[in-house]
């Protein structure tokens, strides 16, 4: 049975172009307002979306996500309720498959057991863990795999040719790519870097790549676009939201409306580069 | 415990960097390959005897080792039990006995090339002896200090400027030595071909904790030969304390398998283990967890968020302890044990008093057991209590606190 990621990087294949992965965190800024996010993204033109679990000590991001988790961790997000959060998205869409993206110690608190059951029971179709390399596989990767979850790894510039193939493997769902060696928020890519790169990663393998990290408006979802069979946007989103909030750091009415807008500019971009690439 | 135990336990990590359940290699793909690299290279390095000829080289005419094994006798006579000793490792060049495991990790970084270093520091001794390493060899420095560390120990923050390193104030999280830490990952990962990462303690990813920990070992070598001479035999406990415990396993590891001989580690105990957040005795008040590159013993809450816990020392200050503690505590080996902030207080005055030696607040939660261990013991037990560093840093610290007592 395909799983809804093979699915959904399928369709935009068909259609010829990229998919646009979106990326916010869980609870930001508050339970309420992170769901109704996520139920308007799909209809924003996100085509896979990317949720974060927060955590206190965020290492691989920046300013911009570390604050973003510690709002949702101040307005009472854990992996518990960010679980149910899936939960309550999947009652309205059955169809935009959804990765959970954070960090290894609030799962291991969990259980490692328990929350790959329930994370596949509530309507998660893969997980990206940042502090897990493939050396340790056996903590989490295995037994998401065996549940029916994909395990979407991390390839970055310092993987070289030789770790390539020990990165692929047990990976499911698609590759992102880290297009920089950096924290989430950081630098520009050099797009010409990018298409080498993605040429490189795909002779290893046939899944789909991502790629991430400086996407920022239509202009650098495009050009990104243009190489990869995804797009993942996150910062810029983050950013979206934090300026829409009020002086105390709560929800305003333009939260919502400010996301969806950079959402709808971001899938222009990558629809945009389709013609380009068609033309 | 019914564990089973080889003949020895000083041969861990595995090849994974495990000791039993804990260490590992928990980081970013972007890391992974640097980590392997040095990996190899320090494997290369142990197997080189010119480089370990330079350490002692530097040991001995740079750092000043052999560190003295004192006989604290007023202290002996005061406490009426153990004779104690102290290792005085605060004599040290530098003033702690953070230099012994930063000049092995900068001679490691300028044989891999590499020619930016950072740190992460608490208390501040760290980044002062990398600073110091850097300067000797000509090396950028960057040194990555919790907000609240730098106001609290502003003395040290001047001797890393005058030194020409760069501090970088890190303000999020609780503004301490984990998110220093934070931040010189973050660092390490977007600036990751030219710069080594000199980790300050026996804790973070394979094969920081094995390899800081080696350096380290010089300490308990020293004491082993020097308590032979002294008193013609082994000494019958060891007592360090413990933030992420890098001087502790430093003085414990060469003994781990004398069985005669009993070894306590001491957690700062802040305003009492009973004050849930309010202490960074991990060990005590914690859960083994995933954090730094690590599995090891976390203050976290139900949700697996870090806690920020407390000490009055700043390089204790610290959630997590380095994983070879974690798993000798499980094993049972090591007896790990806490003190307050006011036990550390009153211990730091009776050291000044009777012994005419200003200890740093680290060792002062040691010396806070000594008081309670040295009474309990016969005349004739040997006690070692690890004088890792001197107390110049702490003494507003203190005032400030005596001054409101």
């Amino acid at each position: 049975m395909a799983t809804r990621l093979d699915a959904r990087f399928k369709a935009c294949r068909d259609e010829g172009r990229a998919a646009l992965v979106t990326f916010l965190m869980c609870g930001d800024p508050d339970p309420e307002t992170s769901l109704a996010l996520l139920r308007a993204l799909p209809k924003a033109g996100a085509d896979v979306i990317e949720i974060g679990m927060p955590f206190t000590d965020p290492m691989a991001d920046g300013p911009s996500i570390q604050a973003a988790g510690l709002r949702a961790l101040a307005a009472g997000m854990s992996l518990k309720r960010t679980l149910g959060v899936v939960k309550a998205f999947r009652e309205t869409d059955d169809a935009t498959p959804i990765v959970l993206m954070g960090y290894f110690n609030p799962i291991y608190v969990y259980g490692v057991d328990r929350f790959v059951a329930d994370a596949k029971a509530l309507g998660v179709d893969g997980l990206i863990v940042v502090d897990l390399p493939p050396e340790e596989d056996d903590e989490l990767c295995l037994q998401a795999l065996a549940a029916g979850l994909s395990f979407v790894r991390l390839a970055t510039p310092t993987t070289d040719a030789a770790r390539l193939p020990k990165v692929l493997t047990n990976t499911s769902g698609f590759v992102y790519y880290v297009s920089i060696t950096g924290i989430t928020g950081a630098a520009t890519p050099d797009y010409s870097r990018v298409s080498e790169a993605v040429k490189r990663i795909k002779a290893h393998t046939d899944l789909p790549i991502a790629v991430g990290f400086g996407v920022k408006n239509a202009e650098t979802a495009a050009a990104i676009a243009a190489h990869a069979d995804g797009v993942v946007v996150g910062t810029a989103l983050v950013d979206a939201l934090k300026h829409s909030l009020d002086g105390q750091g709560a929800a305003t009415d333009q939260t919502i409306p400010a996301v969806t807008k950079l959402v709808v500019e971001l899938a222009s971009g990558v629809r945009r580069a389709r013609t380009l690439a068609a033309e | 415990m019914n564990i089973d135990l080889p003949n020895s336990i000083r041969t861990g990590p595995d090849e994974r960097g495990h000791f039993g359940n804990f260490g590992g290699r928990f980081v970013a793909e972007t890391l992974m390959p640097l980590i392997l690299q040095l990996e190899q290279a320090y494997a290369d390095a142990k197997a080189d005897p010119s480089f370990q000829a330079e350490l002692d080289f530097l040991a001995r005419h740079y750092v000043g080792r052999p560190s003295p094994l004192y006989l604290a006798e007023r202290m002996t006579e005061a406490l009426g039990g153990a004779k104690i000793y102290f290792k005085r490792d605060e004599l040290n060049h530098t003033g702690a006995h953070k230099i012994n495991n930063v000049l092995g990790q900068i001679l490691l970084a300028r044989r891999m090339g590499k020619k930016r270093i950072i740190a992460e520091t608490g208390a501040g001794q760290h980044g002062v002896a990398t600073a110091t390493a850097c300067a000797k060899y000509g090396l950028e420095c960057v040194v990555y200090m919790g907000a609240v560390d730098v106001e609290r120990q502003r003395p040290n923050v001047f001797r890393m400027e005058m030194l020409g390193a760069k501090i970088v104030p890190v303000q999020s999280g609780s503004r301490t030595l984990k998110d220093a830490m934070n931040e010189a990952l973050r660092d390490w990962v977007t600036n990751v071909a030219d710069t080594f990462y000199c980790i300050g303690t026996a804790a973070g990813p394979h094969p920081y904790p094995a390899m800081v920990r080696d350096f380290q070992c010089v300490i308990g070598n020293e004491v082993r030969w020097q308590m032979q001479e002294a008193e013609g035999r082994l000494p019958d406990s060891l007592i360090a304390c413990i933030g992420g415990g890098s001087n502790a396993i430093g003085l414990f590891h060469p003994f781990l398998d004398d069985k005669s001989v009993e070894i306590y580690g001491v957690e700062a105990a802040g305003h009492g283990l009973e004050h849930a957040n309010g202490h960074a005795a991990s060990l005590a008040g914690g859960r083994p967890g995933v954090l730094h590159g690590n599995r090891t013993y976390l203050l976290m809450d139900e949700d697996g968020q870090i806690n920020e816990g407390h000490s009055i020392s700043a390089g204790l200050d610290y959630p997590g302890i380095g994983p070879e503690h974690a798993w000798l505590r499980d094993i049972g080996r090591v007896t790990y044990l806490s003190a307050t902030d006011k036990d550390a207080l009153e211990a730091f005055q009776f050291c000044c008093r009777q012994e005419g030696i200003i200890p740093a607040l680290e060792p002062s939660h040691a010396l806070a057991q000594v008081m309670k261990l040295a009474p309990t013991k016969p005349k004739d037990h040997l006690m070692v209590m690890n004088l890792c560093g001197r107390g110049d840093k702490d003494i507003f610290t203190v005032a400030d606190h005596l001054g409101g007592m």
